[in-house]
């Protein structure tokens, strides 16, 4: 009996499966999970409140309604940080160019 | 490690979409403003152990402890404060009970809005623009497609989500699991009944 009440996270494990059960993925490419995961963790650092965030996606969604979820994300998300100054349009061009042209290296 | 990427594969250039989401990374890596281990742990704690792991506790919580249930349901953002779940972001959660009769459904028509802290990261069915829009104006026939037939006695109520308010449907629990325990219950609870596109079911015994 204790040995079972003692191990939650075993348990949890097992539970945990559920996503897989549903037959979902969450993220389609590695740049989705990237992107949410730098935006979230940026949120958390204290850099932004979460709703000013979310209502850049609601406008972004709004305006181009598709289903690349996370492009509507992306844009977003370049919006925030262009508008608190902590990116500048220019660089991220310049850099998107760099990985676009393989002058960079994507595994970097 | 660089020199190998790259050079051996001759990798395919990335898509536009692709080498924005990498410079924005690699950009606000270098300046400090993130790391990549806090993406890596941000992503691996919502793709594996948030899930809908929290919601099937909550859910099972509310089965076997009425008073918990009350507490629930007049409070969600409390009462799942009381399990150890938090990680909401300045919104509130609402749970929405079925019972016999009545049967609830959550939406976010203007995105994406999710009870992330009990749910995890929503289903791409659920960001989908069908899903947005036909939900609120036939859910019925929608459910129907979910393989959820529901009786024309039944009133269907459609939640729809906001940036300040999520919400999350309590399944009833299905009969026949007067025996089980929490745990056991709580491993009966999906996703997809939280969202309230299934029932909560009861694997056949072999």
């Amino acid at each position: 009996m204790s040995g079972r009440s003692q191990t939650p996270a075993a348990r949890m494990e097992g539970a945990a499966a559920l996503p897989r059960r549903n037959g979902e993925l969450i993220f389609e490419a590695p740049w989705q999970s990237r992107i949410f995961g730098a935006t979230v963790a940026m949120h958390e650092a204290g850099l932004f409140e979460w709703p000013e965030f979310q209502g850049h996606l609601i406008e972004e969604i709004a305006q181009q309604d598709t289903e690349d979820y996370y492009q509507r994300w992306l844009v977003a998300f370049e919006r925030l940080l262009v508008e608190r100054g902590l990116l500048d349009r220019d660089e991220i061009e310049r850099r998107a160019g760099e990985y676009r042209r393989l002058e960079r290296d994507l595994l970097d | 490690m660089a020199e190998h990427h790259g050079h051996d594969h001759h990798p395919e250039p990335p898509s536009a979409v692709e080498a924005r989401a990498r410079a924005l990374e690699s950009l606000l890596i270098e300046k400090n403003l993130v790391t990549a281990d806090a993406i890596d742990r941000i992503v691996e704690a919502y793709e594996s152990d948030i899930g809908p792991l929290n919601g099937a506790r909550v859910v099972a919580r509310a089965w076997v402890d009425p008073e918990f249930k009350r507490r629930l349901l007049a409070d969600g953002t409390a009462a799942i404060r009381e399990l150890g779940i938090s990680g909401l972001r300045g919104e509130h959660l609402v749970v929405v009970e079925n019972r016999p009769g009545v049967h609830n459904v959550i939406v976010c028509t203007l995105c994406s809005c999710y009870p992330w802290a009990v749910l995890g990261l929503p289903p791409a069915w659920y960001k989908s623009a069908a899903y947005r829009s036909r939900m609120v104006i036939n859910p019925r026939e929608v459910l129907a497609e979910f393989g959820l037939h529901l009786d024309e006695g039944t009133r269907v109520e459609v939640w729809d989500s906001s940036a300040e308010t999520r919400y999350m449907v309590l399944p009833e629990r299905p009969p026949g699991t007067e025996h089980l325990s929490e745990e056991e219950l709580a491993a009966l609870v999906t996703r997809d009944a939280m969202v309230g596109v299934a029932r909560v079911e009861v694997p056949a015994r072999t």
